[in-house]
Parts: structure tokens; sequence; C-alpha cells
């Protein structure tokens, strides 16, 4: 799986999650620029990144993710 | 919704929760709105969000008020303008074994363990008896699940210093309290995370977190069960079970393999689970809940399997037979309206997922719970928490009685030419009165159960019927009804609000079992006595037009009111001068 695969998939995933077809995510996409996505939510997106991958996220990187270029990096480091 | 029925799919749930969300408010049905604060002791933010899906599910349409995070405790002793201002109809507290103070420890002697019980139990009473106090509304309290791990292994659950023993003893109180408050309730949580897996339910990663005393994925199992609940309270459970019976009742198909060859009862794996299954149903009865069923069969052979000598049910059991080659959907309709029930009251029972889109197609109202593998039967419906009760009373555990009598004068019914000599040989006798204590629970339940024969559809809480009992201002009148053929209980409510020389009726209910008995003028005749003594000159009606009551639209008109009023809805106003009033009751007497 490469970069822009990673990326389309979790493009469909965070639409489902926001319920906003009109997202369109960057490596360089933080939570500022989507308005839903707040402390709470970020919980259940974490929860559906998870299991569309199939990985589980380390507890200090789920705090620590700056944006999604990071979430991008972690999924192409540990998904097969 | 189908992805909020029983089997559900946790993380699609989940998931979509915002566009489900989005569908369900954009469906076209009516809902009674309900506003329900949450106060917690971990994280709601989910619980509440996944809780709304199966509400609006069940037509309802909650609001919440949600504490601040963990502030249950402080929130409940010291409400907040908040919590007052959103006056709840329902309060929910989402505690669990994480909230615990005082854990018993190992080197505690007995009576340390004993005080620390007592304190963790005097602390939730304050609690539950603040809320009281300040709200008067129904209250639902989570229980206590099981700790995740067991320092004294399997000891843990007798040896006092165990902390499942300590568990144990806490829902024991909870339970108590439970059975001696009316507007108490309990959430199983004890029951939910077993259901789901404790480990996996308990899983610290969720509580460390983000402060969710579940599992994420726990979480709509949870919020379904505790809909359950809530749907119970305001009175939205089902009443009917309407059985298919060829793979529903019994393996096979009868019409193909005989009586002889279907398979229910001792001999076989696939026999003793339908067995059961009929066992299940059998109890289902026992709580009230009315059997039809609903076959694609000659009549004759449905009562063939129906008779088979190791069946568990009977013919007698059910309410209404339909066996017939008719549509189901049809056949469902003809049950509900010889019931005198809406559609929208019943659970079809159906392997075949084909009969089960038929009906909810046309009636999108009725649950069709999955009917896959007989094993799962039970499972599936018990799951589906459709006939869940918020309380028993006599009327529901004499309800299928009730049914059978009914059968019984509709036969006397069409031996009459005269209808009025058809009413006289009932022989009937009302119990008119005003409230009492003992039967304020049933006149709730009826009154937020009534669409059809309802002429405000207004909705009270135990404690609003409590007030009217107790309120000089106030008329609340019951009436129950027996005949020859038995005892209808309890079947009818009028309220009215006295208001100078004017009595406004805000409540006037009566259950469909006893339609054109006369029993109406009989509650007309006791009003206008009541209200005669109070020195009351003129009674209001008011009917406000719903899509369930359109039989009650001339209702006053036949009392012989006066219409004052109508609006562009179609609501109107009636009045009444109560002097020279005379009886209308002609066939009842009265005890």
């Amino acid at each position: 799986m490469n970069e822009r695969q990673i990326l389309e998939r979790l493009n469909y995933v965070f639409r489902d999650v926001f319920d906003d077809e009109s997202i369109v995510l960057s490596r360089r996409t933080t939570a500022d620029d989507i308005e839903d996505w707040d402390s709470l939510e970020h919980i259940t997106l974490i929860a559906a990144v998870e299991a569309e991958f199939h990985i589980r996220f380390k507890m200090h990187e789920v705090s620590t993710m700056k944006n999604v270029g990071e979430m991008v990096d972690i999924i192409a480091a540990r998904a097969r | 919704m189908k992805e909020l029925q029983y089997p559900f799919d946790s993380h699609y749930i989940l998931q979509k929760k915002k566009s489900l969300r989005r569908s369900l408010l954009s469906d076209g049905s009516a809902r009674f709105p309900k506003k329900i604060a949450v106060l917690g002791g971990s994280t709601t933010s989910d619980i509440v969000r996944i809780l709304e899906l199966f509400l609006l599910d069940q037509g309802i349409e909650p609001s919440f008020y949600e504490c601040e995070y963990g502030q249950y405790e402080q929130e409940a002793l010291f409400p907040g303008d908040d919590l007052k201002a959103f006056q709840p109809d329902l309060i929910f507290l989402h505690t669990s074994s994480r909230n615990i103070r005082n854990w018993p420890e190992a080197s505690d002697t007995p009576g340390v363990i004993c005080q620390k019980l007592a304190d963790e139990t005097s602390r939730f009473q304050t609690i539950w008896n603040s809320l009281r106090d300040h709200f008067h509304c129904p209250m639902i309290q989570n229980n206590f699940e099981a700790p995740f791990f067991r320092l004294l292994g399997n000891a843990d659950c007798w040896d006092l210093r165990g902390r499942s023993h300590f568990i144990s003893e806490l829902n024991r109180a909870l339970e108590a309290y439970a059975r001696e408050h009316e507007d108490f309730y309990i959430s199983d949580l004890n029951y939910t995370s077993a259901d789901f897996g404790l480990s996996r339910f308990s899983d610290p990663y969720y509580w460390n977190m983000y402060k969710y005393c579940m599992c994420l994925d726990a979480i709509p199992c949870f919020a379904h069960s505790l809909a359950s609940l809530i749907k119970a309270i305001f009175g939205r459970g089902k009443k009917v079970l309407a059985l298919d019976l060829d793979n529903t009742l019994w393996g096979g198909v009868i019409g193909d393999d005989g009586v002889s060859g279907i398979e229910i009862g001792q001999e076989n794996g696939t026999a003793q689970s339908y067995y059961e299954f009929q066992q299940y149903v059998k109890q289902l009865k026992s709580l009230g809940i009315v059997l039809s069923v609903c076959s694609k069969n000659d009549e004759e052979n449905a009562l063939e399997g129906l008779n088979h000598p190791e069946g568990f049910l009977k013919p007698d059991d059910f309410a209404v037979i339909k066996a017939n080659w008719d549509n189901k959907d049809s056949n469902i309709l003809q049950t509900a309206q010889e019931l005198g029930l809406l559609p929208e009251s019943i659970v079809f029972a159906d392997d075949n997922p084909v009969e089960r889109d038929i009906v909810t197609a046309r009636f999108p109202g009725i649950a069709a719970p999955v009917m896959d593998r007989v094993e799962n039967y039970i499972l599936h419906l018990d799951r589906g928490g459709y006939f869940e009760p918020a309380s028993l009373n006599e009327d529901d555990l004499k309800r299928a009685q009730m049914y059978q009598e009914n059968k019984k004068r509709d036969i006397e019914r069409a031996q009459f030419s005269d209808y009025g000599e058809y009413l006289s040989s009932l022989n009937m006798e009302a119990e008119i009165g005003e409230f009492i204590p003992m039967y304020i629970p049933r006149i709730t339940q009826l009154t937020n159960k009534s669409n059809q024969f309802n002429l405000t559809t207004r909705r009270y809480t135990p404690d609003e019927m409590e007030a009217v009992m107790n309120s000089p201002e106030y008329i609340g009148l019951y009436g129950k009804l027996t005949d020859k053929f038995g005892d209808n209980g309890l079947v009818s409510v009028v309220v009215g609000h006295i208001a100078g020389d004017v009595l406004d009726i805000d409540l006037w209910l009566m259950s469909c079992r006893v339609l054109k008995r006369d029993m109406e003028y009989a509650m007309l005749d006791a009003l206008a006595a009541e209200a005669a003594a109070r020195n009351i000159s003129v009674i209001r009606g008011y009917y406000f037009p719903t899509k369930k009551n359109h039989m009650v639209k001339d209702l006053y008109e036949s009392f012989g009111f006066t219409k004052i009023s109508e609006d562009e809805n179609g609501s109107t106003v009636w009045e009444l001068n109560t002097s020279g009033y005379t009886s209308k009751n002609r066939y009842i007497r009265l005890l």
C-alpha cells in the first residue's frame, strides 16, 4: 500500500465519520481544517481508522499526532 | 431502521453515527420529544450520541443535558441553573465500577468493609433523594459491572475482601431501592457488560485514554439496552407478537411434511430448540403480551400443527389466528384491527426475510427481528427489547385472558339484533372514582400508551398523576369495567383542571378494548356529577388531532357539548353547561 492509497482510504473514513462528502485530505490537514474534529470526535476517528487498516495506534501516538501526514506515516509503517 | 436492529454492527454504527442521525431525522415520522439529563461519572459523549440514534428509531426525539465531565454527584446534590432550567423528563446516572470510592482492602476487617459498603450505598441514596426532591421525574441508575481483575480469583465472589463480592452487595442495595421506589429504574450494566464480554468491555485503554468506562465497541450494545428501558418508561413498548408457523414455531413445513413430519418436542436437537422457543413465547404471554399467528397455510393445517401433542403452545394461546394465503401485510393489518391496536404495536416473527420486508415496508413502525436460525430466535427476540416492561401490573398479567373474554363477547354480540339488548345482556358494572394511590401506576401506563381514543394525547409521569390526585384544583377520574365475561381492568382516565367555575378537560382517554360499550357516557356522568358538586357551571373539552385519534374527533359532540371554536389544524374547543345535565349512561351499573 503506498501513501496515495492510504490517503484515499483515509479520505473515505473521514468523510464517513464527519458525514461530509466535501472533505479532501492532504498530509497537511489538521483538526483546525475540519469543523467537527474536536477531542471527542478524535476518539471515533481513531477507532474508525484502526478498524479500516487493522492496526492499533499506541497511546502516545493518539495524543501527539499533529496532522494527517503523521497518521499516514504510522499506518504505512504498521499496516500489512 | 435495519442497521440499528439487533444484532447490529457496532463499528458501522459508531462510524456512521452522523449520517444515521441525519437519515432518522429526515424520515418524516412523528416523534415524541423527551428531555433527558445525563449525569456521568465517566465520558458520556458517544454514549449520548448513540443512545440518541436508538431512541429516534423508537419514535422518541430526545434532547440531552450532559453535566460537566465526572460531575454526577455534584450536579445531583447541587443542581446548577442550567440543569434546573432544562427541566428533564428523565435523569440517567451513568456511573460504573470506576466510580467506587473505597474498595475493600486485604487488611480490612469485616466491620470496616461493612462500613465502606454502607457509605457507598448511602452516597448514592443521597444522590437519588436529592434528584427526586428537585426534579420529580423518573431516574435511571446504572448498576455496577464486575471488576476486570480478581485479586482473590474464584474467592473474589464470596470473600468479604473481594471486589466482586463488594460489587454484588452494592448491586443488591440498588435492587432493593428499585423495588421500593416506583420512579427509580436500574440500567443493568452488569448484564450488558457480561453479555458483551467483560474483558473487552472493561479494556483499561478506554478509561486511561478517554475516560470511557467501556470500550467504544460496547457503546452501541449498552445504548441499545438503555434505549429499550427508556422507551418502556415512556410507554412505547410493543404489545403483540405475531408469529409465523413453519420454521418459526416448528421445524419444517406442515403443508408438505404433515403434522407427524414437523419437528417439535423432545425427539431431536431441532425439535427441542423449537420447543424451547415455544416455551419462551408462552412466557411472553404471561407478561401480558398478546400472541397471534400469521401464517401462509390452510387454517386446518395450522390448527393441526398447534395441536401437536408435543407442542408447548396451543391454539388457545393466540388471540387471533390468521392462517390463509393472503398477503401477510393484509393479515397483520386485520390482526391489528381485530385487537383494536395500531399495526406499530406489533412485533412480527418470521424466518422468511422476504415476508419480513413485505410487512415492514408497509408498516415501517413494526419490528421484524432477524430470525435466521432457531438457536438464535430467543436471543434475537430478547435482545431486541421490544416487550421490556417498565413495570408489571395486574392488568398486564391478565391481558391474554381479557382478549379471550373479548372473543366470547363478540360471539354473544352476533346473537342479538338489537345492540342495546346486547349491551344490557352483558351485565356491565363500572367502578368510577377519583384517583387513588393503588391505581396510579396503571393510570399512568394507560395514559402513556393510549393513542386512538385519546382527545389530547397529553402524557403524564407517575409524579404528575399523583399531583393531580392530591390537588384540589384537579379532578382525576379512573374507570374500571367488568361484565359477565370478565374484568376489563382499568380502561378510562379523565383529568380536568378547575379555573374559577370552569372545568378544563386536560385528558380524556379510553382503552380500545371497551369501545362501543357506553363506558364513555358513564365517565361523563361521573365527571358532570363531580363538577356540579364543586359548583362548576361550565365543562370545556378539547380535541387535538393526531394521526391516530381521528375516531374521537366528534366525541364531545356526541356528548351534547357545543363547539366553541376550531382552528386551522382541526383542533376544537367545546363547552357544556352543567345545569340541566341528564345522565347518558343506560347500560352500565355503577358500583
